[in-house]
Formats: C-alpha cells, structure tokens, sequence
C-alpha cells in the first residue's frame, strides 16, 4: 500500500529547482504531485513521479542529493469535511503526521492525499479501520 | 648515488653518528651561504653571528631565522647559493597573495629530494614491485614531480597520472593493477565518493596503500579512509621551501612522522619569542637544510605547530619523530577572541555519523561581531525528506562546535560538491573580514 516518493535537497539558491526538473525532464520522468518545504536556506523538494529509479539514477548523476522514502496516499470524499474525517481518524488513533500535501489529478473523481507518517504502519490501519481508502502505486499510475 | 638497501639503512643510523654528520653538513651549509647570498651575509652580519660560530649543533640557535616573506622579498632567485647554471629544477608555490614562492634545485638536491621519498615509500613496505599512481598535480607544484622521482629512484613502475579525472584514476587502479597511490587527502576521499557512486569497489582492487599529504589531515580521515578503501594510510609532510614533499613521514608504527634529520635539521620554536623549545613542548616548527646546495634555507619558519619526540621508535628507526601538523600558526583564527584552527571543525564533523568531511568555514562581521558560518555539505547517507530530521543535524553540529570550541556557529548545509575540491590544498577558510 506504499507509494515511493523521491526527496531532493535542495540549497536556496536560484535555479536548483529549475535545474532538478530540467534533468527530471531529460530523463523523461513525469511528475504528478510535488510539495517544496523550505527553511532559511535549503529546501526539501518531495516529488511523486512515474518512474522513481529513473528519478533517482538521472538526479544522483547530475551530483544531486536525493533518496526515496515510502508515503501513504489516500483518497478522501470530495464533499466538505471530506479531509476533516480522515484526518479525524488519525487524530483519534494519535497518530503524528509529519507533512501532507495534495495531488493534483484531474482525472480522478476524489482528491488525493500524500502523507508522511512517522508511524506508517499504524497509521494505514487506522485508516482502514476508518473505511479510508488507500492508494496503491499499481492504482496511482495503472 | 647511493644504494636503494643503503637508503633504507639511513633511518636506523646511530644517533652520535647521525649528530656529528649533522654538525659537518651544518658548518658546511652556513658557510656556503654565508660566502654566496648576499642575503645571509647582511643577516648573519646583523645578529652579529658568522659561521665559525657554530662549535656544537646547540650554537645554530644564535643564527637568524628565515622568514617566508624573504623568501618573497628575493624573488625570483635572490636565494640561491650557487651560480644559475649548477640549477635543473625550478619549482614555485601557488601564492595566493602576491608572488610566488620559489625554490631551485641542483642535481644534487633532486638527488636528496627522490631519496627522502623513497624513504617515505620504504615505510609503506613499497618496493620494486610496486606500481605507483602519483595523483598529486604536476608542473609547478612540488607535488607531482616529487613523488615521482622518489618513486622512480626505488625501482617501482611509475604512472604520471596527476590530479582531477577522477574516473580514469579509478580506471588505472584496476587496468594497471595499481598498488599505491600518493595524492592528497581530501583528493583520495574525492576518488572514494567517486567510486562508491559508480559502484566500484576500491577493496577489490591491488592498491593497498596511499601516501597523503600537502594539507593538514587528521586520525578521524585517516580511518575512514582506511575502513572505508581498504588502503593503508600514511601521512607524508613536506613543504616546497625546504624541498616538497618528503621531510617527513608516519611508519608503520604510527606515532609521529619521521623527519630525514640528515637532511633537514628541526627544531621547535616559540612563535612569539623566537627561542627554542625542549623536546616534547608544542611549538612553530622550523628546519634548517643541511645538505641542499642550490637555495639552502636556515631556521626556516613554517607557522606548522608540531613537537619532536627523540625517543627510540617502535620501528627502529632512529629519526626524530615530529607530532603530525594539524594546525598552523598562521590557520589559527581568531574569531570573538577564540582560537579556532580548521581541523578542530573538521574533528566535529568527523564525529558525526554519516558527514562528509568537506566544510568551509567563512568569517565576516558584521558591525563590530564576528560571525562564523560552518559550510557543510549534505551526504545522501544523512539527507532526509523531512525538515526536522535536517534542522536537528544542524544543531547537533552548532552544539559540538559549542561545547568544544566555546563559538556559536551557523550552520549552513549545502549541495555535494559546492565546495571546491583540491588537487593541491582545500580551501577550507573564506575571511571576509580583511575586506571590511
């Protein structure tokens, strides 16, 4: 039920994140849901994309720190208080959520959520106990 | 030119016998400078010494010290003791300010150059059957050519490779079965990264031992270098005034380096008052040479800070053994009124799991307060997607450097490869300050 998302350090500099997707671009990697943290000085560029190894191999050769972690992607109602009962879920079972972001798919009839969880494990199974539906890879891209 | 087995010999030689050589070639040097450089004359003259004050090895203490700035204020050739015609070998330093440094060498001090490197390559058990990768940059730098020659003069088959394409040293080691290395420090960590991101495995390889120096490294590299390729690691000292690489270096026992006193005289100074320290004290290192011709240099001072230890090494040998430079008294920065040498930045973040030792430190001030930034570069194995984890690397680094050194640093993470790599010295200082 993981999906895999590729993490990048990036400096606060300008270009860097112009200069990651240039060579996401090259390698012919599509990307479908992105989210930047940034601090004073670096930022932290998380990115869910179609093929991750191919990602991963043109970044690391173009000398650029990245590593790839597993997310939890779920689906949530598109109605309001579609996000507010997942996230009601989570809080009920006390579980952490390090970061979140949304994907951007048009296609798909219901939003779709990538968290970071620091217990993964828990956290999918209070959600399925939730009736939350969980996102496989094979469903992002299939 | 004496025999390889001869040369290996001149490390064990008994000390009174090694101390009456010394006074011989010692008389010998201040005579001959005395005589040929107007330089040392005006200054023997001024302090009032002339060569034939020299009864005992104690008396080089009453004679003038040279300082690097002379070594500038005679350039290109003010130095030399001996008409230009005798000279085969000109080298220079890279001067960051300025001029160059320059040094000229007779056929006979390439002579003793090549044979205090093989003596340095004689305590890596390197022998003729060793193939050499000198990986040190050529053409001025004494670097290259000086681990050359002495590699060429024990016998070992020799390959000029010089620094930088990374890629193809890696390729030479495994094509040419390559045994040893000589290269600076922070260049064989670069060819190490190199190989492990490419997949190449330096421990399957035959090179089994490297000969580093030309910029102060420390015990923490020393390991990672040896667990992390499998190469035994020896520290070689030597500076381009007193001939390059080759002064000095660690054997097998590992407890100091070995200085060629046969050749190169020491002693352990007092920076600030100029007089000689005993045995054991930390102090500026200066050397004397006693058996060069073409530029001899007396009491040179090299801002390095060591001690000499003349105790019997385990080894046998019995060259005074001076504490390997990790500082120098010209690196020393003062930053809020704290002392603070490079190498203690880098002990921090060796000490930390999973950083590179690549930092740059940069000082600037603002108003009238120093500030210190600590540059360090983020390795794949600490990088992680989530800020927090980064943010608490950062203060375990500012803390470190808090604790141990007393400064509050800012602490900058930055991309691999954004500081500069060296194939002569790393850069590891940015003083803005000196602008202002």
């Amino acid at each position: 039920m993981k999906v895999r998302q590729l993490s990048v350090f990036l400096e606060n500099k300008v270009g860097r994140l112009a200069k990651v997707t240039h060579l996401l671009g090259e390698a012919n990697v599509n990307i479908r849901a992105l989210s930047v943290a940034d601090t004073h000085d670096f930022g932290i560029l998380r990115l869910i994309v179609d093929d991750v190894e191919a990602a991963e191999k043109c970044l690391r050769e173009g000398k650029i720190v990245c590593r790839i972690n597993n997310v939890t992607v779920v689906a949530v109602d598109n109605r309001p208080g579609g996000l507010a009962k997942v996230l009601g879920d989570l809080n009920a079972a006390n579980i952490n959520i390090e970061y979140m972001y949304a994907i951007a798919e048009p296609k798909s009839e219901r939003p779709l959520i990538v968290f970071r969880f620091s217990e993964g494990e828990r956290a999918v199974a209070a959600l399925q106990n939730g009736g939350v539906e969980i996102i496989s890879e094979k469903e992002l891209f299939g | 030119m004496d025999m390889i087995a001869d040369l290996h010999l001149k490390d064990f030689v008994e000390r009174r016998a090694l101390e009456n050589l010394q006074l011989e070639r010692l008389r010998e040097t201040l005579h001959r400078v005395y005589q040929n450089v107007p330089f040392y004359r005006q200054s023997f003259d001024r302090a009032g010494v002339k060569p034939s004050d020299l009864k005992s090895l104690r008396d080089l203490s009453k004679f003038p010290f040279t300082n690097k700035a002379d070594l500038r204020d005679a350039y290109p050739f003010g130095l030399i003791s001996t008409p230009m015609r005798d000279i085969v070998r000109i080298h220079a330093s890279s001067g960051t300010t300025g001029k160059p440094t320059v040094v000229c060498y007779t056929r006979n001090d390439l002579e003793v150059w090549s044979e205090t490197v093989s003596r340095v390559l004689m305590m890596g058990k390197v022998s003729v059957d060793d193939i050499v990768l000198i990986s040190y940059g050529y053409g001025l730098f004494t670097g290259g050519l000086g681990a050359h020659g002495g590699a060429e003069r024990l016998g070992c088959a020799v390959i000029p490779m010089g620094g930088g394409a990374t890629e193809k040293q890696l390729m030479l080691i495994k094509d040419f079965n390559v045994t040893g290395i000589c290269c600076t420090p922070s260049f064989f960590i670069h060819i190490m990264e190199e190989a492990e991101k490419i997949g190449f495995d330096l421990k399957k390889t035959k090179l089994r031992v490297g000969f580093f120096g030309a910029e102060p490294w420390s015990e923490e590299m020393r390991s990672r270098i040896e667990t992390g390729s499998g190469v035994r690691a020896h520290d070689i000292f030597g500076l381009s005034e007193i001939i390059g690489p080759g002064v000095s270096s660690d054997c097998e026992a590992r407890c100091g380096l070995h200085v060629f006193e046969d050749h190169f005289l020491p002693e352990i100074i007092d920076p600030s008052s100029g007089e000689v320290k005993a045995p054991g004290e930390e102090g500026e290192l200066v050397f004397t040479t006693i058996s060069k011709t073409g530029m001899p240099l007396i009491r040179y001072r090299t801002r390095d800070l060591s001690r000499l230890n003349y105790d019997r090494c385990d080894c046998g040998r019995s060259m005074v053994r001076m504490d390997r430079v990790r500082r120098r008294s010209d690196d020393m920065l003062i930053i809020r009124g704290v002392n603070l040498y490079p190498s203690q930045i880098e002990s921090v973040l060796l000490s930390i799991k999973g950083t590179e030792p690549h930092y740059q430190l940069v000082v600037s001030r603002e108003k009238a307060l120093d500030d210190l930034e600590v540059r360090v570069e983020v390795s794949p194995l600490v990088f992680s997607d989530e800020v927090r984890v980064l943010e608490a690397l950062r203060a375990e680094i500012s803390s470190k450097i808090k604790q141990l050194i007393g400064l509050s640093a800012k602490i900058t993470l930055v991309e691999p490869g954004t500081i500069e790599r060296s194939i002569g010295k790393a850069k590891r200082v940015l003083d803005l300050r000196k602008l202002n």
